[in-house]
């Protein structure tokens, strides 16, 4: 079947017969590249730039005077913004408040599928649903569950006498921790699918030959699950660290920021900012702030990941 | 052995658990989609209908135009996920047989778009695809969503060219074949299954994303699947519970279908693609 295209002309980049491929003109590799490169400076890298610097504008939507440069004047009335900074707050508070009981849950489960247990290929199974279906139908789904009459946690408490429930995503004190929840829900398969795959690298003998020595269980992961595990946990965490800092279709669908601003992320801040009050150049300026703070937090990160593979 | 009995017996406690916590919303929004009016407006809603309906679906389709946000969606998510597999692929080639600059740079921004927060991206879209007149046109969030799908295509296929053993292709050439005679007729057939792979996962992601719609597509029979979903939440978050869940529920089956296609490669991809050589 391959000899249909023997007859064909080579193309005009590629080398004759006779050459190594590792050593094709250098402009082979441009032509490769080109198609995927331009969209990405036209689309990613130049917006981002430009979206830096619309921060030090007064760039608004649907104004016909010409946008001025006002230097750091955003970033200035941005340092006064209550609002912003405890939405900031209520941003970190999420992003923490889900990434960590969204590594030690999937830890957990990646540890029991790891297992060699019946009921295996069903959890496997299900612990991909989260990932597969759409952020906004796991906020809508959520909201059936959460909710107060027709939902199943309130009649679940009845049943059980603890009371009437209430009505979890409205509630001042409720909101924040509901939402948390579902964020964790909804990440929990990467993060259990990645651990998964370093649990899988590790080498089995050296689980044995540490059982043989009388290592008890937490013992053994310690000192060997763990150093096999520990780049993938944490990458995978910082990644988390991330998403979850930026999330928005969740906690959009859920609560639209409310009860008071309870539930209010920075990304919802600034989407409004931007695209309810037409306010561009000062939600770029939000958006540079937090692209600040994920930098500042993934330096401490890394270092503390560094300095922890010295002691390791 | 008893401690041994007993840490198993912990083990599938705690893995019932895990799997009653995973399964308890989806199911619950399944009952609540065949539930009728009825039934939902009852103090003491069941896990299992007691009178199944497809009343909720009707209602669905009748009040918002989901066929039409459907179809858009599809549009949507199949041409980013063909645009983006068609560029992302001989670029990843690149990126995993060169060390040179340019894949090292091209690394760098897959790792730097992830932290970027989508604000910071969409304003200057909004703004660039206004200009062109692609504001409020399928084609603009396509070209979004490529952009968008890029640094996990990148990343994924990377994984899959390295698979591939570069002795592979130098028999090739050493046998007398061209460069693009090895690509053709030895890389590919042995990448395609990761291409399928990362396509199909292009399209999950186009066909679940929410925020760039929401912010680019105004009209309503332009409208993604995700964005027409919320328009059955009021303004106030009162939303017609029956209807919701039946919409939520067929707007979630394609993905899940296609998710449990390439389950199995999605996993080995990012392994791939996290194997330092």
């Amino acid at each position: 079947m391959t000899s249909v295209t023997e007859a064909r002309r080579p193309a005009p980049h590629a080398p004759g017969p006779g050459r190594p491929p590792g050593r094709a003109p250098d402009h082979g590799p441009w032509f490769l590249v080109l198609p995927a490169l331009i969209p990405i400076l036209v689309l990613s890298v130049g917006p981002l730039l430009y979206g830096v610097l619309l921060a030090f504008t007064d760039a608004q939507s649907g104004r016909t005077e010409p946008t001025r440069w006002i230097g750091t004047l955003n970033f200035q009335d941005l340092l006064h913004d209550t609002l912003f900074w405890e939405s900031f707050r209520i941003g970190l508070v999420w992003a923490v408040g889900v990434t960590v009981p969204q590594f030690l849950l999937a830890l957990g489960l990646a540890l029991l599928l790891h297992q060699d247990l019946k009921l295996r290929w069903a959890a496997r199974a299900l612990a991909i649903v989260p990932w597969a279906m759409p952020e906004v139908v796991v906020g809508v789904m959520w909201r059936i569950v959460y909710n107060p009459d027709a939902g199943v946690l309130n009649e679940t408490l009845r049943d059980l006498g603890l009371g009437d429930g209430r009505d979890w995503l409205s509630g001042l004190a409720t909101a924040l921790p509901a939402v948390i929840v579902v964020g964790v829900w909804a990440g929990m398969p990467q993060t259990t699918v990645a651990l998964l795959a370093g649990l899988q690298n590790t080498p089995r003998e050296l689980h044995e030959a540490a059982a043989v020595d009388g290592a008890g269980p937490w013992r053994r992961f310690r000192t060997v699950t763990w150093p096999a595990i520990r780049p993938i946990a944490l990458a995978i965490t910082a990644l988390n660290l991330i998403w979850n800092f930026n999330s928005f279709a969740l906690v959009y669908v859920l609560t639209n920021g409310g009860p008071g601003g309870r539930t209010r992320l920075p990304m919802l801040f600034a989407y409004e900012e931007a695209f309810r009050y037409g306010q561009f150049g000062y939600a770029a300026a939000m958006g540079c702030v937090m692209v600040a703070a994920i930098s500042v937090a993934l330096a401490v990160f890394l270092a503390g990941r560094l300095r922890g593979g010295d002691t390791a | 052995m008893r401690p041994r009995r007993r840490a198993r017996a912990g083990q599938y406690a705690a893995l019932l658990a895990y799997l009653v916590f995973l399964a308890f919303p989806f199911l619950w929004l399944v009952s609540t989609a065949f539930k009728p009016a009825t039934e939902l407006a009852s103090l003491h809603p069941a896990w299992i209908p007691r009178d199944p309906t497809l009343a909720n679906f009707r209602q669905a389709f009748d009040e918002q135009p989901l066929l039409r946000a459907a179809l858009n969606s599809l549009t949507a998510a199949l041409s980013a996920a063909v645009v983006a597999v068609v560029i992302a692929t001989p670029m990843a080639y690149v990126m995993a047989r060169r060390r040179g600059a340019l894949a090292r740079a091209a690394s760098g921004w897959v790792v730097v778009s992830q932290a970027f927060p989508f604000v910071l991206l969409i304003i200057p879209l909004f703004l660039v695809l206004k200009n062109l007149r692609l504001i409020d046109s399928v084609s603009g969030l396509v070209m979004v969503y490529v952009v968008w799908a890029l640094p996990f295509a990148l990343w994924m296929l990377t994984g899959y060219v390295r698979a591939v053993p570069a002795e592979l292709e130098e028999a090739a050439a050493v046998d007398g074949a061209g460069r693009l005679r090895t690509l053709v007729s030895v890389t590919a057939p042995l990448l395609a299954p990761g291409i399928v792979a990362t396509a199909l996962f292009a399209f999950i992601t186009a066909w679940n994303e929410f925020f760039f719609a929401l912010v680019l597509l105004k009209t309503p029979e332009k409208q993604t699947l995700p964005v027409v979903l919320t328009h059955f939440i009021g303004a106030e978050g009162v939303a017609d519970l029956g209807p919701l869940a039946a919409a939520a529920f067929l707007a979630t089956l394609p993905s899940l279908v296609v998710f449990a296609i390439i389950q199995r490669r999605i996993t080995g991809g990012m392994l791939a693609g996290a194997v330092k050589s």
